[in-house]
């Protein structure tokens, strides 16, 4: 029998086997050098707080999970408020800071397993939350202005709950390839998506909150709104 | 807002979060560990949790940092802790992000000024 703790939040170490768990570090690894890199076309002197504040707002916030069903609950895992206000190379990284700070020093989310929580949080969460972002951003424009703060709630919504997915998706993949447990597949994949639809409506409402918070009064500071404003500004001149 | 006073109000909302709001936070698994627990019980066995039946999280394994000063969101697994554990971890991700964010500002400034110089 295992001791376990109860109040962890991420994947635990032994869920997914050792080959697989470094084969996720690697793929960590190399995502995160790639943002580290793309980070330098988002971040100056004036959005470094910014970035900072946003990295210990998402760990503050995870802390507070919200009940979703009778005695199953959820908490932001924070792509889509990072993309949307700092950019995905830079909000990446804040998440997988994030993960680091939780892993090493609250023992909260495994060790060998943070290369699969930081691929699935940091990376795929991310990536489809800010290609939800744009997408629906470029929708709700129709090729002029820059969002409305109401829009870019909606914005932040929509990209929370299909972040939220897509980073589920991501443990679904690892248990496939290396699970080291019985429990069949379907079984997981449907309780593991149903339950994160849920958390991504939560998600969707802390990011709508907060983007709409941020650029009420700082649009100048919301990565999203300054991509936009760049565009609009070209297609004036 | 001004420059000050959003930045003052966005530090004191992380405090608040880290150090009070994570009070009420729910203590059931999260929709992850509901599922790698699932056909399991949780039993208490002497104080610690075990687990009973067969499911996913059985084949988890001890934390390598279980007995980190602030595992599990205490500090030194006071009771009531919660609260001091996260406001410090709010500040250690802040100084974390902080620093890494400025090195990374920096050395793109520095990689603009010799394009500029060289030009």
């Amino acid at each position: 029998m295992t001791t376990v703790t109860v109040h962890a939040m991420h994947m635990s170490d032994g869920i997914v086997n050792a080959p697989t768990s470094a084969l996720f570090g690697v793929i960590a690894a190399v995502g995160l050098a790639w943002c580290a890199r793309r980070a330098r076309t988002e971040l100056d002197e004036r959005t470094v707080p910014l970035a900072g504040l946003v990295a210990a707002f998402i760990f503050a916030v995870q802390m507070v999970n919200f009940p979703i069903l009778p005695g199953v609950s959820g908490h932001l895992l924070g792509g889509a408020l990072a993309a949307i206000l700092v950019g995905p190379g830079t909000g990446a990284l804040c998440i997988a800071i994030v993960l680091v700070v939780q892993a090493l020093l609250f023992a909260d989310g495994g060790v060998s397993a943070l290369g699969m929580n930081i691929t699935n949080m940091a990376l795929i969460g991310v990536a489809a939350a800010y290609g939800t972002a744009l997408g629906l951003s470029a929708l709700l424009r129709r090729g002029r202005t820059v969002l409305s703060v109401q829009a870019l709630g909606v914005v932040g919504f929509v990209a929370a709950v299909i972040g939220t997915l897509s980073a589920a998706t991501g443990f679904v993949i690892e248990y496939a390839i290396g699970g080291a447990a019985a429990t069949s597949l379907p079984a997981v994949t449907g309780y593991v998506l149903g339950t994160h639809l849920l958390i991504g409506i939560g998600e969707g409402i802390i990011t709508a909150a907060t983007v709409m918070a941020v650029a009420g009064a700082r649009p100048d500071l919301v990565y999203l709104l300054r991509g936009q404003r760049a565009e609009t500004a070209a297609a004036a001149a | 807002m001004s420059g000050r006073r959003f930045w003052v109000s966005f530090a004191l909302v992380i405090l608040a979060i880290a150090g009070g709001v994570s009070y009420l936070a729910s203590s059931s698994p999260d929709g992850l560990d509901s599922a790698t627990l699932r056909g399991c019980q949780v039993v208490e066995v002497d104080g610690a949790e075990q687990l009973t039946g067969e499911c996913i999280a059985q084949s988890a394994t001890e934390h390598p940092v279980s007995s980190s000063p602030l595992a599990d969101y205490t500090v030194l697994g006071a009771a009531g802790s919660g609260g001091l554990a996260g406001v410090i971890g709010a500040l250690l991700t802040l100084a974390v992000a902080g620093g890494l964010f400025w090195l990374i500002a920096r050395s793109r400034s520095r990689s603009r000024t010799r394009t500029d110089a060289g030009a």
